[in-house]
């Protein structure tokens, strides 16, 4: 029961102060389950972020899922994707009942602007974070360089770029390579 | 209601790919039904950038308030990730039974480098938006700086490698500063 509670807390924790999606609660993530908890290594929350984001429904809901339930089972997992959807609830209830314009005040734009920019900074550096300990050959580097560029530059799926690195992870180990 | 619940249970179980992947079929949501209207919708995505939470979760919340009331609101958002759910934890034990499967490792080793890179794009998106002035032109980059913020950009990158301290200091320090110098 105890430490139901306290996977609700986290989620809870960080569906509050995720701003801008999914990509945008690793840094979170990382803080609360990698280097506060010991729960997840980030090879993991990699890994969950690949499954996340190739089957239905949100990414920051799936990893939520996912590590509840790598920590208590079916019930984990359920309590750690309320946890997570509780703070949008309450927010989003209060603004659509007293708030309609709320987007639109002032100081909400200008707290959110400075916001955006820690998002951006705390990305980067989970990225680094994440590179240390995922990217670990010369292919690698071209899987991951790949990847960015495809997505910046093109209009292509993450979905079919998951599959396609996983696949090609497979093919070169029978090659004897490993990635 | 039930109308509600099923149709949030579908957007759930269609939408691959996070947050903005929700936004065709909620569109087409708001076409078919009085739940919200598309001028609603393009709001809810600036309130959704401006409030904590994923964009589909706020979403379903809004249109199901405005449908049901609080139930309505926690209905449709209890519907839309019922799918994930019942998803991830299928896949979650067939990788528990598989983890010392090989296959299934290298697979995941070649996944973990582009999933970095996945992330670094979503950074750069992010960055691109802050940093940049809009209508941006990589010949004429230096007019297009925004000066002001690639200065807190630059302290908080360098804060956040020095200290490492949680994420919410960081946050609430930069919303701080967007309220004093107008951002």
């Amino acid at each position: 029961m105890k430490e139901l509670l306290e996977l609700f807390w986290i989620f809870f924790k960080i569906g509050g102060l995720t701003f801008g999606g999914g990509y945008a609660m690793l840094p979170m993530l990382q803080r609360e389950l990698v280097e506060t908890r010991n729960w997840a290594t980030n090879e993991e929350l990699a890994n969950y972020f690949a499954v996340g984001q190739c089957t239905p429904g949100i990414i920051a809901v799936n990893t939520a899922t996912f590590i509840g339930y790598k920590r208590k089972g079916i019930i984990g997992g359920i309590v750690a994707t309320l946890g997570i959807i509780t703070p949008s609830y309450i927010i989003i209830s209060i603004i659509a009942s007293f708030l309609k314009n709320f987007s639109n005040i002032e100081a909400v734009q200008h707290a959110f602007a400075g916001i955006r920019v820690a998002v951006a900074a705390l990305i980067v550096f989970a990225v680094i974070k994440m590179w240390k300990t995922s990217v670990k050959s010369k292919i690698g580097i071209a899987f991951c360089i790949a990847a960015f560029l495809c997505t910046t530059l093109l209009p292509v799926s993450p979905v079919i770029i998951v599959f396609i690195c996983g696949s090609l992870g497979i093919i070169l180990m029978q090659m004897g390579r490993g990635v | 209601m039930l109308l509600l619940m099923l149709e949030f249970f579908k957007v759930g179980l269609f939408a691959i790919g996070g947050g903005l992947a929700t936004l065709p079929f909620l569109y087409e949501l708001a076409e078919k039904y009085p739940w919200f209207t598309k001028a609603e919708l393009t709001d809810m995505i600036a309130v959704s950038e401006s409030t904590p939470g994923p964009i589909g979760i706020n979403m379903s919340t809004y249109a199901g308030f405005n449908a049901g009331g609080l139930i309505g609101g926690a209905l449709a958002t209890l519907s839309l990730v019922a799918p994930s759910i019942i998803v991830i934890i299928i896949i979650a034990r067939f990788l528990e039974k598989f983890s010392d499967n090989k296959y299934v490792n290298t697979a995941f080793g070649g996944i973990r480098p582009a999933v970095t890179g996945l992330i670094a794009a979503a950074g750069f998106g992010v960055i691109e938006l802050c940093l940049f002035k809009s209508g941006f032109q990589l010949n004429r980059i230096w007019e297009f700086i925004n000066i002001p913020n690639t200065i807190l950009f630059g302290i908080i990158l360098y804060l956040v490698i020095k200290f490492n301290k949680h994420p919410v200091f960081y946050i609430a320090g930069a919303a701080i500063v967007g309220l004093i110098f107008k951002l």
